[in-house]
Formats: C-alpha cells, sequence, structure tokens
C-alpha cells in the first residue's frame, strides 16, 4: 500500500538522509510501499511499545531508573532503534539499525492513521508519543542531542550574560538542578510561557513578564512541546484526508482494530444490568468494591452529597457493576434529599447530570467507567472531595487507620504502604484484595475499579447474590505489557485474530467521538 | 440612611427596576466587545440566565448592546453568566453540524470561594462569612494579582466581588483570552500550593529550592498571618485548633512544642516556638524543614477551583449581576481600596432601588457629567435621552462608584488597544 499523502521531495538518497539520526522528528511520511503484513506487524509492536510507556508511567516515576530499564528492554524485544552507539558493535544478528529506524518511522505513521480519528484517540497517542519522544531523547548523549537540534532547525532565542547575572539568585530557586555555578556555564532559553507548560505547571522554571527561563539541560520541554504541537497539528490534517484511507477495504478493519486497543476492556459494556438491588450495595461496598469506591460510598451515606468529581467516579462505577438508569436516579436522590437538596432541587441540578452518564442527555458522550489510570492521575481531589485513589491521594497515616479499620494485618499494611512508598499504587491495592480476599497471588493485573470488582465477586463465590453473567474482560493486552516480553510476543500473535470479533464494537464506538 | 434590608421575595418587582434604569448596559457592552478588534467577538458569546424558579438558559446570544439589553428587560434573569466566544453565535449552536460548534476563546478566570476554606476557619462555615474570615479573600487576590502580573505579565484584571462568600478574577488581555486549555490548566496549577481532598491532612509540601513565586506569595502572608490566624481566628487558642495546627509539623517536634505550649498560652508565643523549631530543624534535617511556612500557606494560601480556570466553555457570574440570595450586586473591585473594602457595605439591589426615589439634587447632576471619559461623551450624544437618563440614573446610588471604577478599567483597557496600534503602524513604516 501507499500512504496517503505523497509530498515526494526531490532529496537525494531517502536512505541516509531519512534515517541519518537515531531520532525522529517524523516529518516527512514514508514513501515507499509496504506490504500488508509487515503493515500490520510494524503497527502492532508500536502500539505494545505505547502501551508499555503508558503502564510503565503509571507504575514508576518517569524516567526514572526503573522505568528507562524496562523500556530499553522493551525496545530490544521490539527491534526498535535504542543506543545505536552500544548496538553497533555487538549486532551479530537481528535487524539493522535501518530497519529498526525504518520501523520507527513507519509504525509511527501507520498509527498515526488509527489515531488521528477521535479526540479521545489523539489524546492518547499524542500523550504516548510524547512520552517515548522524552524518554528518546533524554537517553541522546549531549553531542547527538546538539546534532538532532541542528538536523530539525530548532532554534531558541537565549538570554545575555548580563541578563543572566541579574536573574542568577532566581535561577538558581527555579530549578532543582541549577546551582550558581552551572548558571554561568550552561545557556538559559527565554520562551513565551505557553511553550514550556510542563515546567510551568510544576513550577520547575523562573517565570517574569510572560516568558520562562529555561536552562540548556532542560531544553527538552521546549523541544516535546514543538513535537506536541506538529504531532496534534499533523493528525488534524490526516483526519482529513481520512475518508480516502477509509474506503480501502484492507486497512480499514486493521486501523479500526488498532485504534480500538488501546481502550482495553472499557467496562461499560451492560449486560448485567438489573442484576443488582440497591439494597445490596452496602454490603458490596464492603465486600468487593476496590477502596477509592468504598471510600465514595461510605461518604455519601454519611453526608448524603457528594461534590461533581465524586458522583463522576462513584456513578460511573455503579453504572458498570450493572445499576440501570432508574436505579442509579433512585439511588442519588434517595441520599441526596436526606441531606440539605430536595427532591424538586435534585431532579433540576443533579438528576441531568445522571442521565448525562447513561447517554440519556445531551448526546455527546455515553461515558464509560473510569480506569485506575484515570483515577489516579486526572482531576486530583481537591477541597471537599472524596474522589481519586486511596492509595494516591490519602495521607500514607490516614490510610494506614483505615487499613487497621478494615482489619489488615500489620505486616499486610507495611507491605502496602511499602508498595505506596514507591509509588505503586495499583499493585498496592492489589496486595489489598489478595490480603482482604485470602489469596496468595491474584490471577489479574489490576487496572480498573470495576475490574476489581468483578474479580472479587468471582472469588467469594461467583456471587450468590449476583447471578455471574459478566463476561471475563478481554484483557490480554495489558497483561501483555504488564508482564514483559514472553506474554507479549504472545498477544501480538492473538491479536490479529481478534479482529473480526472486534470491529462488531466499532460502531458503538466511533459514535461516541 | 435608608434601610437597605434586602428580602428575596422582592427580587421579581425590583428586577425591572434594575435592568431598566441601572444596569450600566454601555459598559457592559463597551467590556464585551473589546474595542470591536474581532469581527463577531460580542455576537458569538454565550450568556445564559437563570430565571424565577431555578430555569436555567443556555447559549443565549445577541448581535447588538440593544438586543442584549431588550432581552434582559424582558426575560429579567434572576442571575447572569457569562460563556465563551463561540465559532457560530451560540444561539444558532442547534443549527450548525455537530463537531463544528466550538468554543474558541475566553478570559482566564478565577473562582476563589470561601466553602473551600472550612477547615481552616474557625468563625463561619458554608456559605457564611464575616469580617474576620473576609481577610482569606484579600490576601487571595494581593497573591494572585501580583502574580498574574509580574510572572504573567497580563495588564487587565478585573476582579469581582460575587455577591455572596467569593471573589472572581477576570483577565481580559488579549493573550490570556487565547489561551488554550492547557495553557489555562498550567497556570491555575502553578498558582496552585494547596493540594489533597479530604483524605490529605498535610495539604502544602515545600521542597528545596523554595521557587521565587512561593517566596513572593509568604511575603504577603506574612503580612497578614499575625493578625488574622492567631488573633482573629485565633488558631493557637483552643486546645482542638491546636492539635490541628500540630498535625502539619514532624511527629519529634510536634512531641516538643506540646511540652512547651503547657507553660505558654499566647498564641504569639506559641508561634514563636513553632518557628524557633522550624529555625533548628532547617540546621539538621532534609525533610519537614519548612513546616512553619508549610502551615502558614495551608491557613491562608488562595484555594482555587481549578476547574473553573481550566475550561473554555465554563461558565461564571457575570459582574453586575445580582445575588438572588443576598441581593447585593456583584461588583468590580477596586484594588487600590482592597484592605478595606468590606462585603457587607456593598449595595444591595433594594438599597439602590430605593435611592433612585429619593429627591435628586441639581449638584450631582453636574459633577457625574464632568467625570465621563471621552469616548463615552460622544457616544451619549447619538443616544436617545432615555438612555442618557439611565446612565444619570444609576450615577444617583451607590452603585456609582463601582461602575465609574468599571469604566477606568475598560478606559485601560482601550488604552493598550491604542498602544498596540500605533506600534503596528510604526512597524509598517520602517518598510
Ligand atoms: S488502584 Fe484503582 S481500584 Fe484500587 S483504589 Fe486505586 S483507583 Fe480504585
Ligand atoms: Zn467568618
Amino acid at each position: 500500500m501507499q500512504f496517503p499523502s505523497r509530498r515526494r521531495k526531490n532529496n537525494i538518497n531517502p536512505q541516509t538522509e531519512l534515517y541519518g539520526h537515531a531520532l525522529q522528528f517524523y516529518g516527512q511520511p514514508p514513501l515507499e510501499n509496504i506490504s500488508l503484513s509487515e503493515f500490520e506487524t510494524f503497527a502492532v509492536d508500536r502500539l505494545k511499545l505505547l502501551k508499555t510507556i503508558e503502564n510503565l508511567g503509571v507504575s514508576y516515576v518517569k524516567l526514572s531508573e526503573q522505568y528507562a530499564k524496562k523500556l530499553e528492554t522493551e525496545f530490544k524485544n521490539l527491534n526498535f532503534p535504542y543506543r545505536p552507539d552500544a548496538d553497533d558493535r555487538k549486532i551479530q544478528s537481528g535487524p539493522s539499525e535501518y530497519e529498526k529506524r525504518r520501523k520507527d518511522h513507519i509504525s509511527h505513521f501507520i498509527l498515526r492513521l488509527a489515531y488521528c480519528q477521535t479526540e479521545d484517540l489523539r489524546r492518547w497517542f499524542i500523550q504516548q508519543e510524547v512520552d517515548l519522544f522524552r524518554y528518546r531523547f533524554n537517553d541522546l548523549p549531549p553531542k547527538h542531542k546538539l546534532e538532532f537540534l541542528h538536523r530539525n532547525n530548532l532554534q531558541y532565542d537565549t538570554i545575555s550574560v548580563e541578563e543572566k547575572k541579574t536573574l542568577l539568585d532566581k535561577l538558581v530557586n527555579s530549578s532543582y538542578a541549577v546551582s550558581g555555578i552551572t548558571v554561568e556555564d550552561q545557556d538559559f532559553y527565554k520562551v513565551p510561557f505557553q511553550d514550556a507548560l510542563d515546567l510551568v505547571r510544576t513550577r520547575k522554571v523562573y517565570l517574569k513578564a510572560g516568558y520562562v527561563y529555561i536552562p540548556h539541560q532542560d531544553i527538552v520541554t521546549i523541544v516535546l512541546n514543538d513535537f506536541r504541537t506538529r504531532l496534534s497539528k499533523a493528525l488534524a490534517l490526516t483526519a482529513r484526508s481520512l475518508p480516502a484511507v477509509h474506503s480501502d477495504e484492507r486497512l480499514q478493519p486493521l486501523l479500526n482494530h488498532l485504534s480500538h486497543a488501546y481502550v482495553g476492556q472499557d467496562y461499560s459494556i451492560q449486560k448485567n444490568v438489573g442484576k443488582i438491588s440497591l439494597e445490596q450495595i452496602d454490603s458490596l461496598s464492603g465486600k468487593s468494591f476496590p477502596l477509592c469506591m468504598r471510600q465514595l460510598h461510605q461518604n455519601l451515606r454519611e453526608s448524603h452529597h457528594l461534590r461533581h468529581g465524586g458522583r463522576m467516579q462513584y456513578g460511573l462505577f455503579l453504572k458498570g457493576i450493572g445499576l440501570s438508569l432508574e436505579q442509579a436516579l433512585q439511588f442519588w436522590r434517595s441520599e441526596f434529599i436526606r441531606g440539605k437538596v430536595d427532591a424538586d432541587k435534585f431532579d433540576k441540578a443533579y438528576a441531568y447530570g445522571i442521565r448525562h452518564m447513561f447517554g440519556k442527555e445531551g448526546k455527546r458522550a455515553d461515558y464509560t467507567p473510569y480506569s485506575c489510570m484515570k483515577v489516579i492521575l486526572s482531576n486530583p481531589p481537591s477541597q471537599g472531595d472524596h474522589h481519586g485513589c486511596p492509595f494516591r491521594h490519602s495521607d500514607p497515616e490516614l490510610l494506614k487507620q483505615k487499613l487497621q479499620f478494615y482489619k489488615v494485618s500489620p505486616s499486610g499494611i507495611s507491605q502496602i504502604l511499602e508498595l505506596v512508598k514507591g509509588m505503586h499504587y495499583q499493585l498496592a491495592c492489589q496486595k489489598y484484595f489478595e490480603l482482604t480476599h485470602n489469596i496468595e497471588e491474584a490471577s489479574f493485573s489490576l487496572n480498573h475499579p470495576n475490574q476489581y470488582f468483578i474479580e472479587s465477586q468471582r472469588v467469594l463465590g461467583g456471587g450468590k447474590d449476583i447471578k455471574r453473567e459478566m463476561d471475563t474482560p478481554q484483557r490480554s493486552q495489558d497483561n501483555a505489557v504488564a508482564k514483559g516480553s514472553g506474554a507479549a510476543r504472545e498477544a501480538a500473535a492473538n491479536a490479529p485474530q481478534g479482529l473480526a470479533e472486534m470491529t462488531e464494537d466499532l460502531d458503538s464506538f466511533f459514535q461516541d467521538a | 440612611m435608608p434601610s437597605s434590608d434586602y428580602d428575596s421575595a422582592c427580587l421579581p418587582d425590583l428586577l425591572p427596576l434594575y435592568y431598566r434604569r441601572l444596569f450600566p448596559f454601555s459598559q457592559y457592552y463597551r467590556w464585551l466587545n473589546y474595542g470591536g478588534v474581532q469581527k463577531n467577538y460580542f455576537q458569538n458569546r454565550e450568556f445564559s440566565f437563570t430565571l424565577k424558579d431555578d430555569i436555567y438558559v443556555r447559549y443565549q446570544s445577541f448581535s447588538t448592546q440593544n438586543e442584549l439589553e431588550k432581552e434582559m428587560q424582558k426575560v429579567n434573569p434572576y442571575k447572569i453568566d457569562i460563556g465563551a466566544i463561540y465559532s457560530h453565535r451560540p444561539n444558532q449552536h442547534n443549527t450548525v453540524k455537530s463537531g463544528t460548534f466550538q468554543a474558541l476563546e475566553k478570559e482566564l478566570v478565577f473562582d476563589i470561594d470561601m466553602t473551600d476554606y472550612d477547615d481552616v476557619r474557625s468563625c463561619c462555615s458554608a456559605a457564611d462569612i464575616c469580617s474576620k474570615c473576609w481577610t482569606l479573600m484579600t490576601i487571595a487576590i494581593r497573591i494572585l494579582d501580583r502574580a498574574l502580573r509580574d510572572d504573567f505579565g497580563f495588564q487587565h484584571l478585573l476582579w469581582v466581588y460575587s455577591g455572596r462568600r467569593g471573589v472572581h478574577c477576570w483577565v481580559c488581555d488579549e493573550a490570556a483570552r487565547k489561551l488554550s486549555v492547557a495553557a489555562r490548566s498550567a497556570v491555575a496549577e502553578y498558582l496552585s500550593l494547596i493540594k489533597g481532598g479530604e483524605e490529605m491532612v498535610k495539604k502544602v509540601v515545600l521542597m528545596d529550592p523554595i521557587h521565587p513565586f512561593i517566596r513572593e506569595s509568604l511575603n504577603v502572608v506574612e503580612h497578614y498571618f499575625p493578625r488574622y490566624a492567631l488573633q482573629d481566628q485565633d488558631i493557637l487558642g483552643r486546645k482542638e485548633s491546636v492539635d490541628k495546627v500540630l498535625a502539619l509539623v514532624p511527629e519529634d517536634v510536634r512531641k516538643e512544642l506540646q511540652q512547651d505550649f503547657q507553660n505558654a498560652k499566647k498564641p504569639e508565643t506559641r508561634w514563636k516556638l513553632i518557628k524557633e523549631q522550624a529555625k533548628r530543624k532547617q540546621g539538621t534535617a532534609k525533610k519537614g524543614q519548612y513546616f512553619e511556612k508549610e502551615i502558614m500557606l495551608q491557613y491562608c494560601y488562595p484555594r482555587l477551583d481549578v476547574n473553573v480556570s481550566k475550561g473554555v466553555n465554563h461558565l461564571l457570574k457575570s459582574p453586575f449581576s445580582v445575588h438572588p440570595k443576598t441581593g447585593r450586586i456583584s461588583v468590580p473591585m477596586d484594588l487600590k481600596e482592597l484592605d478595606t473594602f468590606d462585603p457587607f457595605a456593598v449595595p444591595t439591589i433594594s438599597l439602590i432601588c430605593e435611592e433612585l426615589d429619593r429627591p435628586r439634587t441639581g449638584e450631582e447632576e453636574e459633577k457625574s457629567e464632568e467625570e465621563k471619559p471621552e469616548d463615552v461623551k460622544e457616544k451619549e450624544n447619538e443616544k436617545d435621552t432615555a438612555e442618557r437618563r439611565k446612565i444619570r440614573d444609576f450615577k444617583r446610588t451607590s452603585l456609582a462608584k463601582y461602575v465609574k471604577y468599571f469604566d477606568q478599567f475598560l478606559d485601560g483597557m482601550a488604552g493598550s488597544r491604542k498602544g498596540d496600534l500605533l506600534r503596528k503602524s510604526d512597524l509598517q513604516k520602517e518598510f
């Protein structure tokens, strides 16, 4: 097949020109024809790489030693370009550096096709590609960094020596890694604050009159910003040329499959609607709810109210475990009117939101229950909020008390707190699951509160109280990445087979956009 | 002094009068039209109205000042909210292809609400405020205003009293109106120091080095802290409040302080003890060394609703809207008089309507004519007498000084627009 945009440039030798550097800005789409099977492997491999990036980003501090190590392994396993200097000396077998770079290039563009279609997909794809790029750029030796900047014409304004002198104090105090001595011998770039949002957000840069002053060692931020901006524009353009791709009968199902894969199980499929009665919720919340939901439930019962973030997180979870819209309305109304809200006010101010969750109001989106990642990373709780993940958003001291209250053994508690300290929130939650369900090692890797619920019900005897019709979530993709390369290879083999079944759900998926 | 006692039952009677004779439509339009620089800027702006019985209508939009005026006088909204500037006229949003109707620009806004401080104020809770806790709003404004100007380089900040228990900030610079969602959230996060929900006891953690922005903010807090926290809120007085403060210090220090406090009852002395402990800790430990600063920030630092600031399409209560519960007008605040701003002295709709009925004095009339800025005067000549009378009408009420300040704010923006134009044409001449 050929790529839809065929701006063939009169470049001399595309091989050396295009792949002259280990890292690319992906300015030019590939110009060659490739076979459908190569197309497929490339795409699946890159998707796996991006899934790894995503998962590692939750379990580890980005760019920490462990993060880097795991990622390095994945790069090698999937044959993506990695540290050419080190590799060159050793490679006897396997694909050449050129082939790896070609794979990097082509696979990136294939996923652009698959991930340009909706806002959600674009956001996910950009986020992972940016993280990937950050890791790879950081990993370059200084010489290669400069070479990369030149090659791609990336130039930024530096400040004068005098200006540096007058701002010395502020510059030193604005960055964790800059001391008085290094200020003198490194360049500082001055760019509009909009171009370095990550540094602004985390207050890791000096900000004055709308400009940030970035030490050379943090230049990756500006480069990343450029990368992000270009990628997001490119995706918007690709989306417009998509109808041409869609008319290709061989490509379309494949692309759709690829883009579907990222969400994993979304737990919004309403197979079990009406299998739970409202009376069961209290007891279920003690037995089978993960802590995040138990906490919300308890607070709702106590204060007869939850703020927006809590209503969303808990409401969608309840929908996921099988409450019908009517049940949900009844559930929330009966609780709220016990507090400060009367029935009339409830119908005016809150019922809309609940119907919205079920997709009955404002046709925009059929909301899916939040994954752990979403709970942990987005919309952190603030004053008056009880949502979020207790392993991430509680004071360790409070968490400890809570676990004691829930009768977790002292040794269990210290194991959990250890995991929390290492920022392995989902693993901590999984440990909690194991301890409270009396099992040695859980047979799943936790990534969703609704998954927690389903697994718990399964362990507790299939739930005599709930008829067991909940499907095992299809989670091969996620597990593959979490458990390492062996499983990953297996999943790679499985992925295309899943194609036929997956395409059925597609319509519903794209209607969300 | 006429009584300004407000009774919400009278609102239906007062609102028509307010919108007919008092609401400053001309300034309001002048604001949202932004000098007519961008096409359809006013026309594509979303307004939403809350009507009687909490009926809420979104996506209202108007082609002209006159149209807005007529509609408001017809429906007499209990509350007015302002939304984004959209790609199309909001009142036609159903007719455009779905997906193409998009929020493009809006002022960068901040919403600070006293209810978010409930865990650190002892005088009131929920929607109540008093002169003691109002200091929190003063601190918030001082800190944010400085940072938005000095750090982010914005100039046109309109601070507005919400009418009940909080304040809003509208950053009106062109650059601010064009910020992306990501940029808005980055700004809001830069400005947020208080982290964590109800499950988090310690909400501020400082690390080395302390960023210049935090230093500047601490300067502001330090200025108000002794009076506000130690005296007015008495945070080191009663046992429960002392325990709350001590929960924020490292464990070893906590024990010592508990002992020391038995012989030191005066809040100032106790605070001094805390500071001394912190100083000692700074010499030795790496962690938790800034706990006295963290306490000050946790008790006084502004608590932002980040979600309000993030969204381009988020609605926020409009200036000069009436607060239905208190009857107070949502008025712009002049920061030159911030320290003496008294929310309870803000005029209610009943008061200003009553003031209208008082016999007018000739002297007031004359004075008001002189004070008008040039461009407003010119405009007035074109307008009919009814309009002119309305302008004089609010001048006879306590609303006048707030409208006057609003005028100054608008003049400031017009001034920078002029400056921009001049600079542009100068540049062109050079070529
Ligand atoms: S890890 Fe996931 S399921 Fe467990 S508490 Fe946190 S968000 Fe909930
Ligand atoms: Zn008070």
